[in-house]
């Protein structure tokens, strides 16, 4: 067929410990609209990544117009037509609507300065052509996200792109500001653009696309016309996976409540979150990246303020108005990113391990160095952190141990609410079950353990009960029946579809 | 094999400070070689005057520069506390207690404002805050001071800048004294852990729960603890105070802490490397003297040896970065 612009063709991808693709094989087509969905981690980054040039793959083949292409770098991708509007948007706003759209291929006149009117101009042309009226001279800052959204797209078009991909394109965008998207995005089909639509919400996926692609653990699972599709069908191909025996089996006998939210809203985060968690009780926290999860717990463990809403310690309120008060009051929180939150990167083992009970070696005035020393040692040993030394630099250890510095240093602290947030992203299979086990031993204890997570395996195979987020509010409360949850009522409730009243 | 590794990782602790101490012999003995007057007791106990007040100015901007800030304003600290003393003189109070005393007080004061405006204001950067009171305070020294020069002190009050003690300059004894002492507070105290910890990473030391905001007041105020100390060993070794002291010290200080190891980005940087970063820039001048070169070529070559010293920390810095890549890889090979 003519109309494939580009096809994948059993692409393989491998990183360190990770398949991140294998066997992907797609097929983008003029004048179609292809939908691209799959949980987080299903290999959809990966896959826009290889086609963009940004990720060469291990095997496999891509052609564009039937002929073979091998991108080495993202311009290579770009000259063969191929442009990415990607989430966060590479837009400078202290610049002109012009300027960005042609930052990189400024047009010059003859005496080496700016051609402004020819670049206006051209803008001009181009936002028509997606029906958008817009000054080129026009600072970006002044504008909305939507027109910020158009001005990328602009700039795919003005490089003659043949292939669109649109990653999560709505996430930061208003109804009004979709609808428009849309029509242009129709506009752009029409044109005869094959246009790649990544989307985490099935109803947009309905409205717009021709043909659906499902990804689930790095493998193509279906393409299949939009039509022959409906929402359960979907969830069906995303979740359609056998448990995997890797999560330790553990007893759990829940006790009194540990923590107790109500009403705990941040104005633009989440609103209305109530919820409770036992000690001995390991609560997981489901839902999409960005579904306010984490946002939650950096307000009950007074990282950011709140704006309404009270929180209760074993029964008593109690008042958090920063990171120390959450800590007195018994908390430790494992924050998803450990190189940016968790670790202070330059210094060694011990004294990350240190970092927060610090005080209980001081002395006088003076740390007893041997204590930090002690306690490092037993940590590492306990934890199982392959290190040559406690006093080498945590920038040398793996992630995993790395990840582990971070639990170990809140496990000194002998807290009794522990908040573990994406604790095992991007580490090795070893090292998850290490963390697996830390927290079965910690709910084991009595101790309140919450695990806030984006993959749903994790959560299944380690929860009691589960709690499901969706656009900064609570969808659901979902139990372990027996000994399995209903995981498509976790997928429902995180996807937009409602938990089934059975 | 862990011992091995356990060696290696001591090497290169101290390694960031051989290189500047090496650089410090050698440039030593290509002066003794060049000029006979080098090797002199005159000239060493010359060089350890010279060296005092950039060593301690240098220690406070150390402190701040761990933190990842900076404190442009330490030069017009030095003045202002100068210009206290003046201003006592002046006002024909002229008891020595309060003339030692007062200066270091104003320093600390000064120091103090500065982390509040820095962090309860939420201002971008120290630079910023620091600017402005760079300007306000030496505004306010010149207004004191009536822009007019003052000599004729007491003994006491310029004793530390001026007495020696069994020929050893005392303001030098002094340096070796605040270097013992901040190091052990930098090192084994947990205000001087958190210190490192702050300008290693802000945000999991806020995690942490560490007083992030306490931590670089504190900072600011021990550097202007340490510019009152300067000004005062200053006034001994001059003999008197004059309006505009003080001018551009925090460069010179900012140099000798980046000769010494420390680094922008914060978390990087030790009192020892910083003492030896101002014996450098003061025996590179001395030299320089001795030699017969102007006071504008001493600029220049210092201007040299402050790019070339920070090119040899940043080489030696990526050369680890790449070591770390290689191993990384090799052991996920393996």
């Amino acid at each position: 067929m003519n109309d494939v612009i580009v096809e994948l063709k059993d692409i393989k991808k491998f990183f360190p410990g990770v398949t991140a693709l294998k066997n992907m094989s797609i097929q983008l087509k003029r004048g179609e609209i292809h939908g691209l969905i799959g949980e987080n981690g299903a290999g959809k980054s990966t896959l826009i990544k290889v086609l963009t040039g940004v990720y060469k793959p291990d095997a496999g083949s891509i052609f564009v117009n039937g002929e073979e292409k091998r991108f080495q770098n993202p311009n290579e991708a770009r000259a063969a037509g191929i442009a990415c509007v990607y989430q966060e948007l590479n837009i400078v706003t202290e610049l002109s609507v012009t300027d960005n759209m042609f930052m990189g291929n400024y047009v010059k006149k003859k005496s080496g300065f700016l051609d402004y009117s020819y670049m206006d101009q051209k803008v001009k042309e181009i936002m028509s052509g997606m029906n958008q009226t817009v000054n080129p001279s026009t600072l970006c800052a002044e504008l909305g996200m939507g027109l910020r959204q158009m001005i990328e797209i602009g700039k795919a078009i003005l490089l003659e792109a043949r292939v669109l991909i649109l990653d999560e394109p709505t996430s930061s965008l208003g109804e009004k500001e979709v609808q428009e998207l849309f029509r242009t995005v129709k506009l752009l089909k029409k044109k005869g653009i094959a246009i790649l639509f990544v989307s985490h919400k099935l109803e947009e996926l309905f409205e717009l696309c021709d043909v659906v692609t499902v990804m689930r653990d790095a493998e193509h699972i279906i393409t299949a016309p939009m039509q022959e599709m409906t929402k359960d069908k979907l969830i069906m191909h995303m979740v359609g996976r056998t448990m995997s025996n890797m999560y330790p089996k553990k007893e759990s006998n829940p006790g009194e409540t540990a923590l107790e939210v109500r009403n705990l809203t941040r104005y633009g985060s989440f609103e209305n979150v109530s919820f409770t968690a036992r000690h001995g009780e390991i609560l997981g926290f489901s839902g999409l990246v960005g579904a306010g999860r984490t946002e939650v717990f950096r307000c009950v463990f007074g990282v950011d303020p709140l704006d309404a809403g009270e929180i209760f310690i074993n029964g008593k309120k109690i008042d958090i108005r920063d990171t120390r008060d959450a800590i007195a009051a018994g908390m430790a929180y494992v924050s998803e990113d450990r190189k940016g939150q968790g670790l202070v990167l330059e210094e060694s083992v011990s004294r990350n391990l240190s970092l927060v009970n610090l005080k209980k070696f001081v002395k006088g005035f003076l740390i007893n160095d041997k204590g930090v020393l002690k306690q490092a040692e037993d940590t590492v040993d306990t934890l199982k952190i392959k290190t040559p030394s406690v006093e080498s630099q945590v920038i040398n250890l793996s992630g995993g141990n790395q990840q582990k510095v971070v639990i170990g240093k809140w496990l000194n602290t002998d807290s009794a609410i522990y908040i573990f947030d994406e604790p095992t992203r991007g580490i090795d299979v070893g090292a998850k079950l290490e963390v697996y086990h830390v927290m079965n031993r910690l709910a084991s204890e009595g101790k309140c353990v919450i695990m806030i997570s984006s993959e749903l395996p994790e959560i299944l195979g380690m929860c009691d009960r589960v709690i499901v987020m969706r656009t900064g509010k609570i969808m659901g409360e979902i139990g372990r029946k027996e000994t399995y949850f209903n995981q498509e009522d976790i997928m429902k409730a995180a996807w937009g579809g409602s938990i089934g009243n059975e | 094999m862990n011992k091995l590794m356990k060696k290696q990782n001591t090497q290169k602790k101290h390694s960031t400070l051989w290189g500047p101490i090496l650089a410090v012999v050698l440039l030593a003995l290509v002066l003794t070689i060049v000029t006979g007057k080098f090797m002199t007791v005159n000239n060493l106990l010359n060089i350890m005057r010279q060296t005092s007040v950039n060593a301690l100015v240098a220690f406070g901007m150390l402190f701040v520069l761990l933190t990842g800030g900076i404190d442009l304003s330490q030069g017009s600290i030095v003045g202002f506390a100068m210009g206290i003393v003046t201003w006592l003189y002046l006002n024909g109070i002229n008891n020595s207690f309060l003339m030692i005393i007062l200066p270091i007080i104003v320093g600390v004061i000064c120091g103090f404002i500065n982390g509040v405006v820095f962090t309860k204001l939420h201002l971008p950067h120290p630079f910023v805050s620091t600017l402005g009171m760079m300007q306000v305070l030496r505004g306010l020294t010149l207004i004191i001071t009536e822009s007019k020069p003052v000599s004729g002190f007491n003994q006491p009050v310029l004793w530390l800048g001026s007495a020696s003690i069994m020929r050893i300059p005392v303001c030098f004894l002094l340096v070796i004294l605040v270097v013992a002492v901040t190091s052990v507070f930098l090192n084994k105290t947990s205000m001087g852990r958190q210190i490192y910890s702050v300008g290693g990473n802000i945000e999991a030391s806020r995690l942490a729960g560490i007083k992030v905001d306490t931590t670089l007041i504190t900072t600011y105020a021990l550097s202007g603890f340490m510019c009152g100390l300067a000004a005062l060993v200053l006034i001994g070794r001059v003999g008197s105070t004059y309006p505009l002291a003080g001018e551009g010290y925090e460069m010179d200080a900012v140099a000798a802490c980046v000769i010494g190891g420390a680094s922008f980005s914060g978390g990087k940087g030790t009192v020892g490397g910083t003492l030896v970063g101002a014996l450098i820039i003061a025996v590179v001048n001395n030299g320089l003297n001795l030699l017969g070169a102007s006071q504008d070529a001493q600029k220049v070559v210092l201007g040299i040896v402050i790019i070339l010293a920070v090119l040899v920390d940043v080489t030696r810095t990526r050369r680890s970065e790449k070591r770390r890549r290689l191993a990384q890889a090799s052991s996920e090979n393996a």
